[in-house]
């Protein structure tokens, strides 16, 4: 049984105690604990079910590489579920709760899957639920979803209670990782004066040396270590970040920090996590290696753990993992653990050593202290439930017929060390096979290549191979030099420091244990922990013909899991080559993705959420709006008022009073969202000839004309308002969606196209409330506001405009008019936007007038028959289709989109083009994007149809329903009646009319 | 022009710095040949000041002037003084090819003050704001999170930050996050 | 994430401050053209594998257009040049021919 030690324990303080509740139960621990130390420390073993069989799981790793120990943290708006035990530092008062189990975590329902173990072959799922297709929704689907899962979802009422943010940095030398290769390169690159970036994972440096016992310039690690951290603090050009892990690496000399400010002691106000978004010269990855499982039967049963996470426990956190533990081996590490065991006073009954001999100095050093070494010997299994009993032993070379049987209640395993390559492969840093170590490790003549057309990431320490203490930190002295040399600075020639471990003899390959073992073990060995893929998966995978490793990962969900694989990628892809006659650099790894360990949404979200999730533009009257009734809808980024509500009115009836009492006395418009663009220079009008397909050089100073504008594809894509104001100034209004649009489509033409026409333009959308004052009242509500112009029909006509002072205010009035009605659109300074609002409200009380919102907008120029960008147009629409073949110029050699135009598929008579719509039934509205049907079907089955609803209202004004649509030969058919399909299988008769529904002469706003 | 009002009406908040609105700042876009001598004196009979060099930004008594992009100069008044100042360089700059128009009422401007103002930026912005590489008299054009807008710093530990009318209001929220006490890294030398 | 820097203003601009543009030095074909020249200003272009020609906005920053020789592959930037021309500078022609010796040079 696991416990705590009385001695070992460097990270932890025996003298600050710690509380935290696990499954209900209240229990203890240290400062320094990780929540996965001070769970072993209280003898809880057992920690999870896993995903698919529900097998009961133990801890096996110390790390970000833990498989099993995933476990739901905090409660309420802090719940978060897949949380790492081994990454989790503890805390008083501390919630965790166990996964994947029902009704509890010692009995579990699920576990009968267990049992089933046969029947849940590689590929199960894609083979059982084929068919029939509803028994996926509805039978296969939620029994596999209720049995299945990763912890539980956070209350989706909950709203997560931290707060998160990004934060940009840049730096010379990028060194990630605090090991100590890490330290010797970031103690190299720091000394040459470069700027320098070193993180760090954990909360402490060092990584493994000190747990190793490694010696540095004669003296333990940890004096080394510390000088370092200090020599590295003390120097203005380094920054180091503890608890802030490497997450990924892209192009060009970016990379992801994710720090984790509060989860260690969440009293701590301020963001929980930070993202890092690094740009920096090179980067240098030193993030060490991570220990492989071997592959014997029963590897996953609690008790069986890495022997290097065994060592950690003890002398980290002085934790046992058991009394009687088996080291399992096929490398002189593990004697480590072997001795170090041996060292605390408990017992280790063998080393069981696959190689057939073993005479390194830690081996004679363990077989010195009466430590049993079998060699040429395997676990052919593992006994015991949710607790390791005892270990069967069999020989390396067979198939796992046992010979012996030694009790113990854990196991420590090594099958070997893999360098962490992760970050040097994100963006492209190649591989290479080292047989003799058997690992992978980076090619540094294949690295991921940057701007300047060299590699940008380098690799240092254990993490480039060095598996032994002295390379690893003389490496890092190396590359810390040389990626600040590539940086641009002048590294220091200086002595790297020396460090001294055990010298290892050479590491066996061992992918199977035993070498032969059969088809009943293969069963019961687990390659993934976390997805329960066994050794006869991938072997069954292989024999079912999927030769790639990609392949075989999707097919057996290798690798798949929230752990990405760090543990079961290497043993899988070599049982793989293995089961294809194949050499391992043949098959290959599966692509390594970032982010190396998972980070939190939220951190990815950063100070994006509630107001901050997306930006919003407001107009300067939009607190007024909000406080007025103002039923809000998105447009573009803006927010525009549907309608303003009144007390005990619906939505509906909102609209119905605006569109009445504009066309019978006078309202008030917030227009200020439309795009106004400054267009000035000797050749503006010759621009603008070229951006609209009508003729804008023409127009007279002081005049409006309404413009169209296409793409290059002939496509409407903007209409507005094109004011003169002199001769060489022209101001341009686009839609509300387009004012930045239209903006950069010009300033793309000017610096691109026709960079010699002398034309500046400048964006003042913001610049300008733009109100409009529209109905037949509209005049007498200026006048009575007070202005020094004329705004008589005869001073100030339909589509002009004069500047002057209206209610004490610079104003410049457009006469021009989207409703149909006598209509002023007043452009005043933003900051006075509000102060003109509140005086046109106030001179129109006497008129009854109130505000109108877009909605009621939409009617009335529907009611004229207007246009709008996005209901009419989608895209696919030309001015033609539209009846706009007025403001298309026959003049002009050429506009924008004109040569699309003359396409055969764009003069196709048979397009469908605009008319307007009546219904037989007046009250009946026809829905939106309604298609007209003509009654016959098409060869493939569908209705054939003519035509489509493009915009459709009710009509207060007429009292009656209004639509708009594009019909083939539309406005040949006249006064036809054409069927619109319901989505119920009904039809709606309506009939062809022309799209203007009301004041054909224009006679309303001629006044 | 008393009922003008600027977008957070003159809101501040005292954070790990203080993020103040500007109040309205007249400003004035100036489009034109930035290597002309009678643009260059026109700027200097309007404001007093020479023009920056590239990516620089000035000040004097009678205003600023910040370079925008090769062919733009952002000019900084009183508000009142705005209109003004386009009057005096439309009749400066008669006869050549120019565009001088009044924005002033189309920006939000923001001021913060405090040793962290680089980091509270480089929250959400790409530039490199460490004082090695982003130093007074530079004015950077950027994006905070999701939107445009510029900065630069006025003294050692006071940022100036313009960006549009419509977004201050998002902005000036976004800066008090940002500016939330304890929340700084503490990674750039003062400087 | 790609770092540009742009020629009109001497920023090195992150890519999110940028906008994309497409290939660069396109001819435009108007009204009149023949239909196989407008088909080929308005739809084809080269997706070139290996050193590319491209339209970026610095978007975020001065507002400019520029242009930028990159490699599609190892995303290596050559250079980059103001948008007021019809062909990249000869001199860094020169310089991606020294780079990348199977470079046969500009065409349109």
């Amino acid at each position: 049984m696991s416990t705590r030690l009385t001695n070992h324990g460097r990270l932890i303080d025996r003298s600050a105690r710690l509380e935290f509740n696990w499954n209900g139960k209240r229990l203890k621990g240290f400062k320094g604990d990780t929540l996965a130390s001070a769970l072993l420390a209280n003898g809880e073993v057992l920690v999870g079910r896993s995903f698919k069989y529900h097998r009961p799981r133990g801890i096996v790793a110390s790390g970000p590489e833990e498989p099993n120990a995933l476990v739901g943290l905090g409660q309420g708006g802090k719940y978060e579920p897949n949380q790492r035990a081994t990454t989790t530092e503890l805390f008083n008062g501390l919630t965790a709760k166990s996964q994947n189990h029902w009704p509890s975590l010692e009995f579990d329902v699920g576990g009968v899957n267990r049992v089933m173990t046969r029947f849940f072959p590689a590929g199960f799922y894609y083979k059982t639920f084929m068919a029939p297709a509803f028994a996926w929704k509805h039978v296969f689907e939620p029994v596999i979803r209720k049995a299945a899962g990763l912890g539980a979802a956070p209350d989706p009422e909950e709203r997560d209670a931290d707060r998160y943010e990004y934060f940009y940095a840049h730096c010379d030398v990028l060194v990630i990782g605090g090991g100590i290769a890490g330290l010797a390169a970031a103690l190299q690159a720091g000394k040459s004066g470069a700027k320098v970036l070193l993180l760090e994972q954990e909360n402490h440096f060092g990584g493994r040396a000190p747990v190793d016992g490694v010696t540095v310039e004669g003296k333990p690690a940890q004096d080394w270590i510390d000088a370092t951290v200090e020599a590295l603090g003390s120097m203005e050009n380094v920054t180091i970040r503890t608890r802030t892990m490497g997450a990924g690496v892209y192009d060009h000399g970016y990379a992801l920090g994710y720090e984790r400010l509060s989860d260690h002691a969440p009293e701590i106000a301020g963001p929980r996590h930070r993202l890092w978004r690094i740009r920096a010269k090179r980067i240098l990855t030193a993030t060490g290696a991570i220990e492989r499982p071997l592959s014997f039967a029963g590897n996953d049963v609690p008790g069986v753990m890495l022997a290097g996470a065994v060592r950690d426990y003890m002398i980290n956190h002085g934790v046992s993992v058991g009394d009687r533990v088996v080291v399992a081996t096929n490398n002189d590490d593990a004697y480590r653990t072997a001795i170090a065991l041996k060292e605390a006073g408990l017992d280790v009954p063998a080393v069981i050593d696959a190689r057939s001999t073993a005479t390194g100095p830690l081996v004679e050093k363990a077989r010195a202290m009466g430590i049993r070494v079998e060699t040429g010997t395997a676990i052919s299994s593992v006994y015991g439930n949710k607790k390791v009993t005892s270990v069967g032993l069999c020989k390396q070379s067979g198939e796992g017929t046992k010979t012996d049987e030694l009790e113990c209640d854990a196991v420590a395993m090594s099958g070997g060390w893999s360098p962490v390559v992760h970050l040097w492969s994100h963006c492209g840093g190649k591989l290479n096979w080292d047989s003799e170590m058997a690992m992978f490790r980076p090619d540094p003549s294949r690295p991921p290549m940057g701007a300047d057309g060299e590699g940008f990431v380098l690799v240092a320490g254990t993490a480039n191979g060095h598996l032994d203490a002295a390379a690893a930190i003389a490496d890092g002295h190396t590359v810390g030099a040389q990626a600040a040399t590539e940086a641009g600075f002048d590294a220091k020639d200086s002595a790297a420091p020396v460090a001294e471990s055990e010298a290892e003899g050479p590491i066996l390959a061992v992918w199977s244990m035993p070498q032969g073992q059969n088809k009943k073990l293969q069963m019961k060995t687990f390659l993934d922990y976390q997805n329960d893929v066994k050794v006869s998966d991938v072997r069954l995978a292989a024999q079912e013909g999927y030769e790639s490793v990609e392949h075989t990962k999707r097919y057996t969900t290798l690798g798949m899991a929230t752990d990405q694989g760090k543990l079961s990628n290497i043993n899988g892809l070599a049982v793989l080559a293995d089961s294809l006659n194949a050499e391992i650099p043949q098959v290959g790894t599966t692509t390594f993705r970032p982010p190396y360990h998972p980070i939190s949404m939220g951190a990815i979200a950063g100070e994006a959420r509630g107001g901050l999730f997306k930006v919003l533009r407001r107009t300067p009257m939009h607190d007024w709006t909000d406080s007025n009734g103002g039923v809000w809808e998105p447009v573009a980024d803006w927010r525009r008022p549907y309608c303003y509500q009144q007390a005990g009115e619906s939505v509906k009836e909102a609209v119905n009073r605006e569109i009445l009492q504009t066309r019978n006395s006078v309202s008030i418009l917030d227009a200020s969202t439309l795009g106004k663009i400054i267009v000035k220079g000797p050749d503006a009008g010759k621009f603008l000839d070229m951006l609209y397909t009508n003729m804008m050089s023409t127009l007279k100073v002081g005049r409006c004309r309404y413009g169209l504008m296409c793409s290059e594809n002939g496509f409407l894509s903007d209409d507005g308002v094109v004011a003169r104001l002199d001769e060489n100034t022209f101001l341009c209004h686009t839609t509300s969606g387009g004012s930045d649009r239209i903006h950069a489509w010009m300033e793309e033409w000017l610096q691109t196209e026709w960079w010699d026409w002398k034309v500046y333009t400048a964006n003042v959308t913001e610049q300008y409330a733009q109100i409009g004052i529209v109905g037949p009242n509209a005049r007498k509500v200026l006048e009575k506001m007070g202005t020094d112009m004329d705004l008589s029909a005869e001073a100030l006509p339909f589509m002009a405009f004069a500047d002057g002072e209206i209610a004490g205010i610079k104003a410049r009035p457009y006469r021009i008019s989207f409703s149909g009605e006598l209509s002023y659109e007043v452009a005043v300074p933003a900051a006075q936007g509000q102060a003109f609002w509140d005086a046109a409200l106030a001179a129109g009380a006497e008129f009854g007038i109130t505000p109108y919102g877009t909605e009621a907008l939409h009617v009335m120029r529907a009611e004229k028959g207007f246009i709008m960008i996005g209901d009419e147009t989608d895209g696919t629409v030309i001015p033609q289709d539209l009846g706009l073949n007025w403001a298309i110029s026959k003049k002009k050699e050429d506009f924008l989109g004109k040569r699309a135009q003359q396409r055969p598929h764009m003069v196709d008579p048979k397009r469908w083009r605009l008319v307007g719509l009546e219904t037989e039934d007046p009250s009946v509205v026809i829905p939106d994007g309604a298609y007209a049907v003509d009654g016959t079907t098409r060869a493939n089955g569908v209705k054939h149809m003519i035509g489509r609803i493009t915009s459709t209202y009710y009509s207060p004004t007429l009292k009656r329903s209004i639509a708009m649509g594009l019909v083939e030969d539309g406005p040949e058919r006249m006064g036809d009646t054409i069927m619109f399909a319901r989505t119920d299988g009904t039809t709606i008769n309506a009939k062809i009319v022309d799209p203007v529904f009301l004041d054909k002469e224009g006679a309303r706003q001629n006044v | 022009m008393s009922d003008a009002v600027s977008v957070v009406n003159g809101a501040s908040f005292d954070g790990a710095v203080q993020v103040k609105d500007a109040g309205l700042v007249g400003m004035v876009t100036l489009r034109g040949d930035l290597g002309s001598e009678k643009l260059a004196s026109g700027v200097k009979s309007a404001i007093g000041l020479t023009l920056p060099e590239a990516r620089g930004v000035k000040a004097g008594t009678k205003g600023g002037v910040a370079w925008m992009s090769p062919d733009e100069l952002l000019l900084f008044c009183d508000y009142e003084q705005a209109d003004a100042l386009v009057g005096k360089l439309d009749k400066a700059l008669a006869g050549e090819h120019f565009l001088a128009v009044n924005v002033s009422d189309a920006r939000a401007s923001f001021t913060l003050t405090g040793s962290g103002v680089r980091e509270v930026i480089a929250k959400g912005s790409p530039a490199d704001l460490s004082p090695e590489a982003f130093k007074q008299g530079e004015i950077r054009r950027s994006r905070l999170g999701q939107v445009a807008v510029a900065f630069w710093l006025s003294a050692p530990d006071t940022m100036e930050l313009v960006c549009f009318r419509s977004v201050g209001e998002f902005v000036y929220d976004w800066l008090c996050v940002a500016a939330e006490k304890g929340s700084l890294p503490e990674i750039f030398n003062a400087g | 994430m790609l770092i540009l820097t742009c020629p009109n203003c001497g920023v090195a601009a992150d890519e999110t401050e940028l906008g994309s543009g497409g290939e660069a030095h396109l001819t435009r074909f108007g009204a009149g053209s023949s239909d196989a020249d407008f088909e080929n200003y308005l739809f084809m272009r080269k997706n070139a594998r290996g050193v590319h020609f491209e339209r970026w906005r610095h978007s975020y920053g001065c507002g400019k257009w520029f242009h930028a020789a990159r490699c599609t592959t190892t995303l290596e930037v050559f250079g980059t040049y103001p948008a007021q021309t019809t062909e990249p500078p000869a001199e860094l022609i020169e310089k991606i021919k020294q780079k990348r010796p199977d470079f046969e040079g500009f065409s349109k």
